[in-house]
């Protein structure tokens, strides 16, 4: 498959640079995520390549094939397999990158149409609010307490984590965790309306926790 | 060898209950008689009089082509949009018009009708027989469908087209957050076409269990029908959950009833269960007709039998089955915890096996035959390489971790266009080229359509094979300009490059098919020496399809070797000696020949009725509720005339289908065909009442919004109300098992008895409907109820008058056993109701 090495080509180049792929992950959340698909992404072109090979064969003489060799043999049995390994690997990754009830900082994020404000806790205890910038500790799991004003929208970090909606009436939990120092790209993914695509913010990760913010602005 | 002629050699089956042969007339005689019962009317008015399932199968896919231009057109504006990163020609309200549109008629107005216009056109053909069960419904589905799309896209061109995504969440949707009348236009556009949707499935189901060759068991009849059975089973009970939603949220619209506002006790994500409970089994609906149409091809087209027939059947009754209990896979990221989402996780990686079951049937059958390049070809192999990828991505979504990433990106719009245009597009190309000289009479000229193969196949991958990478890289879906991603200019661009590369290969196959139909050179008969009853008949097929019924000793040979004794009337029911239109009825399993069905023939009824309810539409997009309210006068008056219009007339007496072989008319027979489209209909009515209460226990046990107010519920007055209505609508039930005028009479009162303590339950105790979730479904579930009895009650008054004419004999039922098998499920579904108020005021 020319077109398969050519797009792990073209994807590892596109993910040096860029501050919203998910093949660039920033964090042990995304890291999960990003090896799962590669691993899938390998298992999915071999699948690929072996149809495309049946299908050529198919085309000599006519082979005295038993059906149950396609039914069950490939049907039932090869598909169950794969499957089955995809989803005790799915499963696998889908556990540790879940919030628990470990001691982990915790954030919140309420989105409206169209922004988000976010709060952490200062060393006093005190809620420090911010618009459309997160602040978060470096190194550590950090869990997004997410909420809406209005109608439904999306935290997004590609670089740390997966998504996580905000429903108004509901309060949802994700976990986030940045490796480095550093800001990162995050976005409202669910459509929201007029200016759903303007609804951006970052995440700024802080060696120091609490940040002091007033230094950090200097 | 042997394999590969096979069906040349079918044996004859063993004819202990095969039908005697007609003696032999002469053709062209058959054809004339025939032709002038079952022609359309002459000219335009012929077009509007139609019922024949012939034209209406074709209008249904014209115009689901045309559908599918509009929608192409849509995404080219799109993807001229998106290909740079500033995309400064669209304004975001109007792109957002568009993508919703382009979705939304894709999905509703392109490949439902697409799939119904196949099915419709084909089953009668394939299954040996002259029509569709209920011909004039055929018209009324095709109507309902074409005013609700004109609505959809008047709106466009006003500038008003729903703009909140193709599957409308709220509160987005909602009064506050989208006012105006675009969200209304979706709501009640799609539901007016949703009513077609139903019609369809009706029929189908009734045509393939009834209508079948004599002798043509359920097991060995055509896989295509195994498919639509399948598909139009999951459209019986796929369709009710959205146009419960839809109600529902028309009802919030319009009224206020908070069913989905969260500070009202409602909640969002009902919407979304009700909405991808329809959503996911769609996207089989969509699949399983295309899956069907390869089953029937593959083989012709590899000159031998398909492989493991009952593996495929097993599998396509396991995807039905399955394809319920996956629609969370939308939801991965509401925030249900992950346990729940591993369970949906398993089971939609296991969806995964029937479908591999089936490919690699198909694959296995193109080893044992000697595969031909014929154009139908080339699409089946544009299927298997897009398909299966598109498969694969779906596998990788399923995935939890995966899906919370790739979630509302650009990767799931690549996923959905593989297994969309992969699983239904090329297949349905591929049916095209195949049936074509069927409809037109003529061959095709070579070379246009090769080309125009190549260039959709690289198209389309050039458009959405790098959109994968695109979504990883961050993109989401349903944004209209990039600002700060100069990373994706290059993906897009090229993505936006060769979707006119795929327009223009699409626009290739259109002309092709037109080339086809104008200039194409006269084609012989069978063209593909296929083994199935569809080519044994002349070309173009005429509207009657057989001048006499194959029968047993038809079935399973080549079409070639059972075109002429057809032709010549010497199978069952020759000709149209009586100058009416008439098929056999055989017995659901077996196939065994039942009676003989005698149909209405050409009218402008089904207009009349679809453009009534098409008034009623209207009034409500106007916001004119009492004056909507009056407008369903006329729509009730014309279902009473449309019914009339079956009452028994002219010749009752036995027909002899073949020497020695007489069947009674429908009139006289035990389970007639109207009986058993009611049964199927009311699967799908059972289905829409459960979503109701689905909604009731999902508010009460899973929302955590505000506390309802104190019921008034639990007045004393209101438990008595409760009870007479219980007592009565028992009371119905029993008595609409009995005989004779004077019960329908007693049934006409006992129904408007329940209906009147209804209202004033309604009126006086019934909670305020906008204060509350829970208060506003307690009144659509009475609403539910209520209109249900007012039917009952109807169908009692026909039934009365129906004595006082004096059509109803000891031998002749009339619209007795419809009425009796609509009061007991009124009665059920009024008990289950009223035990589940209760339930909730008393825990
Ligand atoms: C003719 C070639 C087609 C092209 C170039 C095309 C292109 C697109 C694009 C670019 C989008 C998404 C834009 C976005 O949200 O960012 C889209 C959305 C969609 N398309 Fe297509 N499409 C095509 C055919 C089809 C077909 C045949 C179907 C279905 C049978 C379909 C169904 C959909 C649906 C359901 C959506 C989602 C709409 C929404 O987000 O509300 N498309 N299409
Ligand atoms: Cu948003
Ligand atoms: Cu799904």
């Amino acid at each position: 498959m020319r077109g398969a090495s050519a797009f792990i080509a073209f994807a590892l180049l596109a993910g040096c640079d860029t501050g919203l792929s998910t093949l660039a992950p920033a964090g042990p959340v995304a890291a999960d995520i990003a090896w799962l698909w590669w691993v899938m992404l390998a298992g999915a072109t071999l699948i690929t390549v072996l149809m495309v090979v049946l299908l050529v064969v198919a085309f000599g003489r006519p082979k005295d094939t038993g059906s149950r060799v396609w039914t069950h043999g490939m049907g039932l049995w090869f598909s169950l397999t794969v499957l089955t390994a995809l989803l005790a690997a799915g499963l696998w990754v889908g556990e540790r990158i879940q919030p628990r009830d470990d001691d982990a900082v915790v954030v919140r994020a309420h989105a409206f149409q169209w922004g988000w404000e976010f709060s952490h806790e200062a060393a006093d205890g005190t809620a420090v609010e911010s618009n459309d910038l997160l602040h978060i500790p470096v190194g550590v799991p950090v869990d997004v307490l997410i909420t809406s004003e209005d109608v439904i929208h999306s935290f997004w970090v590609p670089r740390l984590a997966g998504k996580m909606d905000a429903i108004p009436g509901r309060t949802n939990r994700t976990r986030i965790q940045a490796d480095e120092a550093g800001e990162y790209d995050g976005l409202c993914a669910e459509f929201c309306g007029l200016n759903h695509a303007g609804m951006r913010f970052s995440v700024q990760a802080h060696a120091n926790w609490p940040p002091d913010l007033n230094e950090a602005e200097q | 060898m042997t394999d590969i002629t096979s069906f040349d050699a079918a044996e004859d089956r063993a004819t202990t209950n095969s039908i005697p042969r007609n003696p032999p007339q002469r053709a062209l005689h058959l054809h004339r008689e025939l032709g002038r019962v079952w022609a359309n009317d002459k000219g335009f008015w012929g077009q509007i009089t139609a019922v024949s399932h012939t034209t209406l199968g074709l209008r249904f896919m014209a115009t689901a082509f045309v559908f599918f231009a509009i929608g192409g057109i849509l995404s080219m504006l799109i993807r001229a949009q998106l290909a740079t990163h500033q995309g400064a020609f669209l304004d975001t309200e109007i792109y957002n018009q568009i993508f919703t549109m382009h979705g939304s008629i894709m999905m509703f107005l392109f490949a439902i009708p697409m799939l119904e216009g196949l099915a419709i056109w084909l089953l009668p053909k394939m299954l040996g027989t002259r029509d569709m069960a209920f011909p004039r419904l055929t018209s009324l589905g095709y109507w309902c469908y074409l005013f609700g799309g004109l609505i959809m896209l008047t709106a466009l061109l006003f500038g008003v087209a729903p703009r909140d995504g193709w599957f409308m969440y709220t509160p987005l949707a909602s009064a506050v957050h989208s006012p105006g009348i675009n969200a209304d236009v979706w709501l009640l556009g799609v539901t007016f076409v949703e009513i077609s949707a139903i019609a369809a499935a009706v029929e189908i189901t009734v045509t393939i269990l009834r209508q079948r060759a004599p002798g043509m068991k359920l097991t060995e009849m055509p896989l295509f029908a195994w498919y639509m059975l399948g598909t139009s089973a999951m459209m019986l009970v796929g369709f009710p959950p959205l146009i419960a939603g839809s109600v529902l949220l028309e009802l919030e619209r319009a009224f206020g009833w908070p069913f989905f506002d969260p500070t009202r006790g409602g909640d969002p994500l009902l919407w979304q269960h009700l909405f991808w409970l329809f959503g996911h089994p769609e996207v089989y609906i969509i699949f399983l007709p295309a899956a069907g149409v390869m089953s029937m091809i593959i083989p012709v087209m590899c000159r031998t039998k398909i492989l493991g027939y009952g593996a495929i059947v097993a599998a396509v009754l396991g995807l039905v089955f399955l394809s319920f209990g996956l629609w969370v896979h939308h939801m991965f990221t509401v925030g249900i915890p992950h346990m729940a989402l591993a369970f949906f996780s398993a089971a939609s990686v296991l969806v995964a096996v029937p479908t591999a079951v089936q490919v690699f049937a198909w694959i296995g059958t193109m080893w044992k035959g000697q595969p031909q390049l014929h154009l139908p070809m080339y699409h089946i192999l544009g299927f298997f390489l897009t398909f299966v990828m598109g498969g694969l991505t779906g596998v990788m979504l399923a995935i939890v971790p995966f899906n919370w990433q790739a979630h509302d990106t650009a990767f799931v719009t690549a996923h959905l266009h593989y297994v969309l245009i992969g699983g239904f597009v090329f297949p349905m190309m591929a049916a095209v080229t195949y049936w074509m000289p069927l409809i037109t009479g003529r061959r095709r000229i070579k070379g246009l359509g090769e080309t125009a193969f190549w260039v959709i196949v690289v198209g389309f991958h050039g458009t959405f094979f790098i959109m994968h990478l695109t979504g990883l890289m961050g993109m989401p879906r349903r944004i209209d300009i990039y600002p700060d991603n100069p990373e994706w200019v290059w993906l897009n661009l090229t993505s936006s490059i060769f979707s006119f590369v795929l327009t223009i290969g699409f626009a290739m196959f259109a002309l092709d098919l037109l080339l086809q139909i104008f200039l194409g050179k006269r084609e012989s008969r069978d063209p593909w020496e296929a083994p199935t009853l569809d080519w044994a008949m002349p070309l173009p097929s005429p509207n009657y399809n057989y001048a006499s019924l194959p029968t047993l000793r038809d079935l399973d040979k080549p079409a070639r070797d059972v075109i002429l004794p057809l032709a010549r009337g010497e199978g069952a029911l020759p000709g149209a000696p009586r100058g009416r239109r008439e098929f056999l009825v055989t017995r659901a399993i077996n196939a065994e020949p039942d009676h003989v069905a005698i149909l209405p023939g050409n009218t402008a009824l089904p207009l009349v009725l679809s453009a009534s309810i098409g008034v009623f539409v209207l009034l409500m997009l106007a916001s004119l509720y009492l004056l909507a309210a009056f407008a369903l006068l006329p729509v009730a008056a014309l279902i009473w005339v449309w019914v009339r219009a079956m009452a028994p007339s002219g010749d009752l007496r036995p027909i002899e289908i073949a020497p020695g072989t007489s069947l009674p008319v429908h009139h006289h027979a035990r389970q007639s065909l109207a009986q058993s489209g009611l049964n199927a209909l009311l699967v799908a009515d059972g289905t829409l009442f459960a979503s109701l209460i689905f909604g009731l226990a999902f508010l009460s046990v899973v929302t955590q919004g505000p506390a309802a107010p104190p019921a008034g519920a639990h007045t004393m007055a209101s438990l008595v109300a409760l009870g007479v209505i219980g007592v009565v609508m028992m009371i119905a039930a029993w008595i609409a098992t009995g005989v004779g005028r004077g019960t329908a009479q007693l049934g006409v009162v006992l129904n408007i008895v329940a209906l009147v303590v209804l209202t004033w339950l309604a009126l006086t105790q019934m909670d305020d409907p906008t204060v509350h979730a829970r208060d506003a479904l307690r009144a659509a579930v009475a609403g539910y109820v209520a209109l249900h009895v007012i039917v009952a009650a109807g169908m009692a008054a026909f039934v009365a008058d129906q004595y006082r004419r004096g059509e109803i004999t000891a031998q002749i039922h009339g619209g007795y056993p419809g009425w009796r098998k609509w009061q007991s499920f009124t009665t059920a579904t009024t008990l289950i109701a009223i035990a589940i108020l209760l339930a909730q005021v008393f825990a």
